[in-house]
């Protein structure tokens, strides 16, 4: 047993990874599995908001932004290829048949420069912010005030700038996925599988980096910053590392999340949906390898569910799972099955993972300074 | 000179809405601690509080100042009932007090959407704020300058209360040194939520400006909780000063960019600009120093 | 390393917090091979003495380890050219295990990359450190559940295991028991036969077993140094530290006083 425990999460990948991939497409409807494609781009955003908030403690409140990212750079791109060669888009000849196309529409012609984009765009904006912001030391909730304001920034700007993206109504109408014509039962297939496979290397990625020096360190940092100065590391450079792999993710979700679900709005990428995407992570329990994805499909199964068929009672529900979650569950569903874990360790003497909880906070490390 | 002079005075007035959404802040998070995302929705509340008084008393010219204090009261309370019910749960656990506050936000919105109309209602400006008054060519509109009159009432009150009363003088301790508070007699539970209910009672002021000058609708404190809290940031926890100055700053910016640019590209910049700020202020414009690590 | 360029030298130490002078104008050195003991009354300057050297506190002057400048330099770099520190209050990473903690510590000269890898095996700088410190038993054990005196010796570990050249310890005996204090200090002894110690401590029955020079700090200045019987034959000491324990019976010693002078008077049943 105890040799086989730190390969139990793998074995938990193996698991879900032919669930979604073997038994899924077996069983589900065209409708159902395209939905679970869509839950699929929400959990992976939601795995890199577990590695951030859940290990690093950085409150991400605005990962819609490099959802949103990663979206537009798909989008654009779909919209190209679904545009005969020579033609404008079709919401730009609304506004102004004459116009040009755009200078900075016209990269996105080119598969590889999108893909390049989809990866670099969020490495790059959130290296740049967070370096800004990690260095000079600037945490917790001003962090998260600050994520959440560029989401909504970008959000703005996307809405008001209609003829250059779309404005509120967004980009849809894709024909084409690098080639594959999308209104295909097995093309949706493939690119539901690509999402799948996405989710799951994004899970052994983090189940790697957790169990590695970085992950500890990582946590480290996130139970006692100014102590791990004194161990020789920069703090601001362990949570950047996670902070950019976290944007990555997001940014890869929004891509797929494109083509899976046909649309992409400001309104998908905005406050409300950062703040969708935290929803299921804490419900999941944030640091936990599997509370992030399974919160995240939870929630957004919820969302498209009853969101639609009870939206009323849908924002009750969504706003009383933060209540409840933080009040009473602040580790999210997961710490009940941890809990269990540890009762079933303790009774054998064998402590239980301890990374998982964050640590008492530690008595700040300049108290001697006060002297 | 209009191009100057507009902007100016227009950014002077934006950044009086800011400092009326932001002030409450300066208690609730400054002197507290507690991140509260609810805030917006208690501007809502002090806005849909001058929309219903307005239709009790139908003469606008007396129902705007009838909707003021009622409207203090009325979003206090909410802020009471969220500090009884919840927040006095989680005083150490401050990234968790916004968890649970967007949890409120989100039902509160809800509620609102559910007894008001979607598309929002009408508040009507008295007769004594319709007119302009002419400032070097520039008709600048009176309900500005009602929002810059009643922000400096609201500081000045604020001010003058959190300084001389014998109840600012507990809070202040309080803040400084719980425990010590404590144990001279200071009745800590009754200085939090007095604190609380004073800090969302501004917010339902600025919910009566807001409801002048923009829509008044289930999502209008989403548009203001942002900007409020980066108000504070910028400013320097805790400092009313610090709040001003950085209230009216963003004002400016915001409606300059937006002369230059578009008014989402402003935002953008502004969000921008905050960030270089903070590389050189990361404490934002003014600090208590203290010897100890922050 | 260890010959006379390997030495920490303070030279005219200024450290100031809003107009208050903390440490104003403080000299010493210290080689490897001493066990140095820096003391003083409360306020005196000591522990804001090491928080400059350490990058904590911003100061003026000058503080050099063998011909490096450290004064002006973040934190993590001072730790990278072989400084440690241990605190007041000793702060391990509670949630991780005595192993992971020296583990996070070694870690210092590793690359980059290394880091993304999973741990393996134990160091045999790690094992031999476990060993020092006397936790060799315990390496399993999450850190928070150590006793406080076990919290010090793996914050100790943690130092020993990056290798530095000087170990800079605040009141590292503070709450320990009688046993506990002789582990330390002897402890402290073996580490200071190849580096540099420099320790800030209260604990008078504590600096005279185990110090070979001693700096007595009063307001933020140098106000006697040299060998332990030197120093407490020094006059001046006596009046503004050690004569203290004199007039503890007359009840006018604040409480911080107290505890630093009346426990080791009342233990070695004379004043100095």
């Amino acid at each position: 047993m105890t040799r086989l425990k730190p390969w139990l999460p793998v074995i938990g990948i193996a698991v879900f990874a032919v669930l979604l991939l073997v038994v899924a497409p077996a069983v589900l409807s065209m409708h159902w599995l395209n939905n679970l494609g869509k839950y699929c781009c929400w959990a992976i955003a939601a795995v890199g908001i577990g590695l951030a908030w859940g290990r690093g403690g950085m409150l991400v409140l605005g990962q819609g932004v490099f959802f949103g990212l990663g979206a537009y750079a798909m989008a654009m791109h779909l919209t190209l290829e679904s545009t005969a060669p020579g033609s404008l888009p079709v919401f730009m000849i609304l506004y102004d048949p004459l116009a040009s196309l755009p200078a900075f529409w016209e990269p996105f012609r080119s598969d590889a420069f999108t893909l390049a984009a989809i990866v670099l765009l969020p490495v790059i904006v959130a290296g740049v912010l967070g370096y800004a912001l990690f260095k000079r030391r600037i945490k917790g909730a001003y962090f998260a005030i600050l994520s959440q304001a560029l989401a909504v920034a970008l959000a703005v700007l996307i809405s008001s700038t209609i003829r250059e993206t779309g404005g509120d109504t967004g980009l849809s109408d894709f024909k084409y996925f690098f080639g594959f014509v999308l209104n295909d039962d097995a093309n949706k297939v493939m690119v539901f599988m690509i999402a799948a496979s996405l989710l799951i290397l994004c899970l052994l990625a983090v189940w790697q980096l957790n169990r590695s020096r970085f992950g500890e360190l990582l946590v480290a940092t996130r139970d006692a910053e100014e102590r791990v100065r004194f161990l020789g590391y920069d703090p601001a450079n362990i949570k950047l590392v996670a902070y950019v792999v976290a944007a990555l993710m997001a940014s890869i979700a929004g891509a797929l999340f494109v083509p899976i679900v046909g649309i992409i709005t400001p309104a998908e990428i905005g406050a409300s949906a950062s703040i969708l995407m935290i929803a299921g992570v804490a419900l999941g329990g944030r640091a936990s390898l599997f509370g992030p994805a399974l919160g995240a499909m939870a929630i957004g199964w919820g969302q498209s569910s009853l969101g639609s068929s009870w939206p009323d009672g849908w924002v009750y529900i969504l706003g009383l799972v933060f209540i409840l979650v933080t009040l009473f569950l602040p580790m999210g569903l997961s710490s009940l099955f941890g809990k269990a874990k540890g009762l079933l360790w303790r009774s054998r003497g064998t402590p239980p993972d301890a990374l998982d909880e964050p640590a008492p906070v530690l008595e700040p490390v300049g108290d001697g300074v006060t002297k | 000179m209009d191009a100057l002079i507009s902007p100016l005075l227009n950014g002077t007035a934006l950044g009086a809405l800011l400092l009326l959404a932001a002030l409450g802040l300066t208690l609730t998070f400054g002197q507290m601690g507690v991140i509260n995302m609810a805030h917006g929705e208690f501007i809502m509340a002090g806005a849909f509080i001058a929309y219903l008084t307005q239709t009790v008393v139908a003469s606008s010219n007396v129902s705007i100042l009838l909707a003021l204090p009622l409207a203090f009261i009325g979003a206090g309370l909410l802020g009471l009932l969220l500090e009884i019910g919840i927040i006095q749960w989680m005083y150490r656990r401050p990234l968790d007090t916004l968890l649970v506050t967007v949890g409120v936000a989100l039902i509160l919105q809800q509620v609102a959407l559910q007894i008001f109309p979607a598309q929002g209602v009408p508040v009507e400006a008295p007769d004594w704020l319709s007119g302009q008054i002419d400032v070097f060519g520039y008709a600048w509109p009176l309900r500005q300058v009602f929002t810059i009159v009643l922000a400096a009432l609201c500081l000045v009150s604020l001010a003058v209360w959190l300084k001389y009363s014998s109840f600012g003088r507990r809070i202040r301790a309080t803040v400084q040194n719980r425990d010590l508070a404590e144990t001279s007699g200071i009745r800590t539970r009754n200085i939090d939520r007095i604190t609380f209910f004073v800090g969302s009672g501004l917010a339902g002021v600025a919910g009566v400006a807001a409801s002048l000058i923009g829509g008044t609708n289930s999502q209008m404190g989403t548009q203001y909780i942002i900007p409020a809290f980066l108000v504070v940031v910028a400013g320097g926890v805790g400092q009313i000063k610090g709040t001003v100055l950085a209230a009216w700053a963003l004002g400016i910016a915001l409606s300059f960019f937006a002369e230059w640019t578009t008014g989402s590209m402003a935002q953008v910049l502004a969000f921008v600009l905050l960030v270089v700020f903070l590389q050189f202020r990361p404490q934002g414009l003014f600090t208590v120093r203290t010897r100890g690590l922050t | 390393m260890t010959g006379p360029g390997g030495a920490l030298v303070v030279t005219d130490l200024r450290v100031e917090f809003d107009g208050f002078v903390a440490v104003g104008g403080v000299s010493f050195d210290a080689h490897p091979g001493e066990v140095r003991f820096l003391i003083g009354p409360n306020g005196a300057g000591k522990t804001t003495c090491i928080d400059a050297i350490t990058g904590l506190s911003k100061g003026t002057g000058s503080v050099t380890l063998g011909d490096q400048q450290l004064l002006g330099r973040s934190t993590q770099k001072i730790v990278r050219l072989g400084v440690g520190r241990t605190f007041q209050t000793a702060s391990v990473f509670e949630g991780l295990s005595v192993l992971q903690n020296l583990d996070i510590a070694a870690g210092l000269h590793r690359s980059s990359l290394s880091l993304l890898r999973a741990r393996r095996g134990v160091d045999p700088a790690i094992e031999s450190a476990l060993e020092e410190i006397g936790l060799s038993e315990e390496r399993e054990t999450p850190a928070g559940i150590l006793s406080h005196g076990q919290k010090q010796w793996l914050e100790i570990g943690m130092m020993l295991v990056q290798e530095p050249r000087a170990l800079l310890l605040d009141e590292p005996v503070a709450g320990m028991s009688q046993d506990e204090r002789t582990a330390t200090g002897e402890l402290l002894q073996r580490i200071a036969q190849r580096r540099i110690v420099l320790v800030v401590e209260h604990d008078m029955d504590f600096m005279r077993r185990y110090a070979s020079r001693v700096t007595v700090l009063h307001q933020g200045k140098v106000l006697s140094e040299g060998a332990v019987a030197q120093v407490q034959a020094d006059p001046r000491v006596q009046e503004v530290y050690l004569g203290t324990a004199a007039t503890t019976t007359a009840g006018s010693v604040p409480p911080d006083a107290m505890t630093e002078t009346t426990t080791d008077a009342a233990r070695h049943g004379e004043g100095v």
